[in-house]
């Protein structure tokens, strides 16, 4: 049994299977880039063949990434990073916080890095001497006299380092771990909301669900802007109110691509937009500084009584097929005189002169902004992960634990001291070799260590 | 002078730098030495002006963005690149064979964005969604990650053609390359720095798609396909550090990877259809 547990555990904590879990996760990830994902059962049908997309709809291939293959193979590789780092970090977290003062003697003289010299003098003064050297390379050292009357100094650098690769792993984890929770308690929805119009309810991406906000949001004016060359658009804004419990708690706040409006953790990020068929417009009497607002349908006649003025829109000129209105014809009588009939541009303005008075006539189409929203209280989680793994990749590949130990022995036969420098560094190794050829010169050119 | 003499004369620079280095290989002709690291060295800084005019011309047109929006600007960028992490290479190896089984990648980006019919070179304004400072910080992270695996991928070619006749008389041309240990030394750090890279490259990506569209991994063609490169990568520098994979075996990975940054870079956007469609030729 309990060798049975100890294979169990073996497997999980390989380095094999870590192996085989990256290269199976990169290789059937490749399937949903070749077959398109989350498209209707038809289009399967219609693609593949009635088997082949029966055989698909088995295996969830349309939404592979959230099939229950594809989550047990995430699975998999979590409990093989948990599994190996609990395997691993006991002992490498010995290394970090071990007493080098008690490594044997021994063990120094199978450094992978390590020089000898000899000189006369007493162990105690060439330990001070030793210390010095030691320190104006940059390693403070810690010693210890043996009760041989040997003694040992030895000084370190970045032990945590070795740390490094736990934390990447620790990261992946901490990701994943956001990613659950952006999944359990939040949503992606979208929305579409007309000019001067307001929702409290927004609908699931995918489901079509419909989510309560628990507050409304209100689309006060949207707006595309396009460059120069009269297609591309440069900027789609929408000015929104967020409205609570009756009160107005944010008062048009504009919100364009890449800078989304947050509250109460729901975000709204411009998204698209559709025009619709209808225009807002505004006429000023210039005289009387009368002015009236508004939203009128297409190709119908408004009557304004107050102001004596009928009008309409009579025609418009699409920019593109979506339907933007580039430019719209009016018709337009306060019944003095014929009605004056004329194209503007949109979202521009026009003055229009009667014998008997002067208007000031504006208009622009009737947009509806298309919202995403979306609630997602992982997020930050799975960036302090992201900031993890990017610390961790550094320290891992970049940052070494390098040890040196400097070992004096009184060899009383000759009347002098044995000296061994040694070193050993986690990894870098010929980075650190310099690092320790470095040390090794300056005991060379010690005079008090060359008198033997 | 625009940008587009600027980077023509580019493509030529890099063309002849990379047949200096390949003829300081092929015909032991050591003297050529300084003269190659001189051209790469004026390639490499007619590049960056390149870049730069490009970038003033885009603000005098009144649409002011950092060139690094479409497939040209990307493989210009890609060149520079290359060229300063070869130019780094030989500083600190102090040696220039490297430079013929690096630069050719520069070369190629240049040219490939110079000649291909298929990308505008012109400069178009920037949708709303591009308009954003992450679209910097994404580029450049991913292409110096993505340089630093061409590079990579070419000394694990140097390798495996060094390997495949170890035999060889001193004197020969294989005898010149550097000694196996050493080639394999410099892809194994090649390929951890330009992991590191990538996978900033990745997260920048995810922190912009979450600021634009409110999710910051939708398993689109191309954050799957950065994924699948990171997952090669990931696996190769497990097999070294942990079960001491090196030489022929890393030097085959090393090429294999970078096949998946090619496709990760070019095939998604030509061959696959999804979000990141920005890069495309039109």
């Amino acid at each position: 049994m309990k060798k049975t547990e100890n294979m169990v555990w073996r497997f999980f904590a390989s380095v094999r299977l870590a192996l085989f879990s990256l290269l199976i996760l990169a290789t059937t990830s490749i399937i949903g880039t070749l077959i398109p994902q989350k498209n209707p059962p038809e289009f399967y049908i219609e693609a593949f063949g009635q088997r082949t997309a029966q055989l698909f709809q088995m295996l969830d291939v349309p939404n592979m990434y959230n099939s229950w293959w594809f989550i047990s193979l995430l699975l998999l590789f979590s409990v093989n990073l948990i599994v190996c780092t609990i395997d691993r970090l006991p002992n490498v977290w010995k290394m970090v916080v071990m007493n080098n003062l008690d490594t044997d003697p021994e063990r120094l003289e199978k450094m992978p890095h390590r020089q000898e010299f000899h000189a006369r003098g007493d162990a105690a003064a060439l330990t001070k001497i030793a210390t010095g050297l030691l320190a104006k390379n940059g390693w403070k050292a810690q010693g210890e006299t043996k009760p041989t009357g040997s003694s040992l100094l030895f000084s370190q650098k970045l032990a945590w380092s070795r740390l490094g690769v736990y934390a990447v792993h620790l990261s992946i984890l901490v990701i994943f771990a956001g990613a659950i929770i952006g999944s359990l308690l939040g949503f992606k929805a979208g929305v579409m909301i007309p000019e001067g119009s307001a929702t409290d309810t927004v609908y699931e991406t995918g489901t079509e669900k419909p989510i309560p906000l628990g507050f409304t949001v209100k689309c006060d004016d949207f707006n595309v802007s396009f460059y120069a060359d009269g297609t591309t658009p440069k900027e789609f804004r929408s000015n929104l109110s967020i409205l609570e419990n009756g009160k107005t708690i944010i008062d048009k706040r504009s919100i364009i691509v890449n800078d989304p409006l947050d509250y109460k953790g729901i975000t709204f990020y411009q998204s698209s937009y559709e025009p619709m068929q209808g225009f807002n417009v505004v006429i000023t009497n210039k005289a009387t500084k009368v002015r009236q607002s508004f939203q009128i349908p297409f190709g119908q006649k408004i009557s304004w009584p107050e102001g004596g003025i009928d009008f309409g829109v009579i025609n418009q000129e699409a920019r593109s097929r979506m339907g933007d209105v580039n430019r719209l014809k009016v018709w337009f009588s306060d019944g003095q005189g014929d009605p004056s009939i004329f194209w503007m541009d949109n979202n521009a303005s026009q003055t229009i002169s009667s014998p008997t008075a002067t208007y000031e006539f504006e208009a622009s189409q009737v947009y509806a902004t298309g919202l995403q929203v979306a609630k997602d209280p992982g997020v930050w989680t799975v960036y302090a992960g992201c900031a993890l793994m990017l610390i961790g990749l550094y320290v891992a590949f970049f940052l070494s634990h390098r040890r040196v130990w400097v070992y004096i022995v009184r060899e009383e036969a000759a009347d002098r001291c044995r000296i061994l420098v040694c070193g050993a560094s986690s990894k870098n190794k010929i980075a650190f070799e310099k690092e320790f050829a470095a040390l090794v010169e300056c005991f060379t050119h010690d005079s008090t260590l060359q008198n033997a | 002078m625009n940008s587009s003499q600027l980077l023509g004369i580019t493509t030529l620079a890099y063309l002849l730098s990379a047949i200096l280095y390949i003829a300081i290989f092929v015909f032991r002709a050591k003297k050529l030495g300084l003269f190659a690291t001189v051209i790469t060295a004026c390639a490499f800084l007619i590049n960056t002006a390149g870049i730069a005019l490009r970038w003033q011309e885009s603000y005098q047109a009144g649409i002011g963005y950092a060139p690094l929006s479409n497939m040209y600007e990307s493989l210009v960028f890609f060149a520079w690149a290359i060229a300063i992490f070869y130019l780094g290479l030989e500083w600190k190896y102090k040696n220039r064979i490297l430079g013929a089984f690096s630069m050719p990648f520069a070369c190629l980006s240049m040219a490939y964005a110079s000649l291909s019919p298929q990308f505008g070179k012109e400069i178009k304004p920037l949708i709303p969604a591009l308009q954003s400072n992450w679209l910097i910080a994404h580029v450049i992270t991913c292409f110096v990650g993505y340089a630093a695996f061409a590079v990579a991928s070419g000394m694990g070619i140097m390798y495996l053609i060094k390997d495949r006749k170890t035999n060889e008389a001193p004197g020969s041309l294989l005898a010149s390359l550097p000694e196996l240990k050493v080639i394999d030394d410099i892809i194994h750090k090649t390929l951890v720095f330009g992991f590191l890279w990538l996978t900033a490259g990745i997260i920048t990506g995810a922190v912009w798609a979450n600021s634009a569209w409110g999710t910051y991994w939708s398993w689109d063609p191309k954050e799957t396909w950065s994924l699948i490169t990171w997952f090669v990568y990931a696996a190769t520098l497990h097999a070294r550090f942990t079960r001491g994979w090196g030489g022929r075996r890393i030097a085959w990975l090393a090429v294999l990877g970078f096949l998946s940054v090619i496709f990760t870079y070019y095939g998604v956007n030509f061959l696959l259809s999804g979000l990141h469609s920005y890069g495309g030729g039109s």
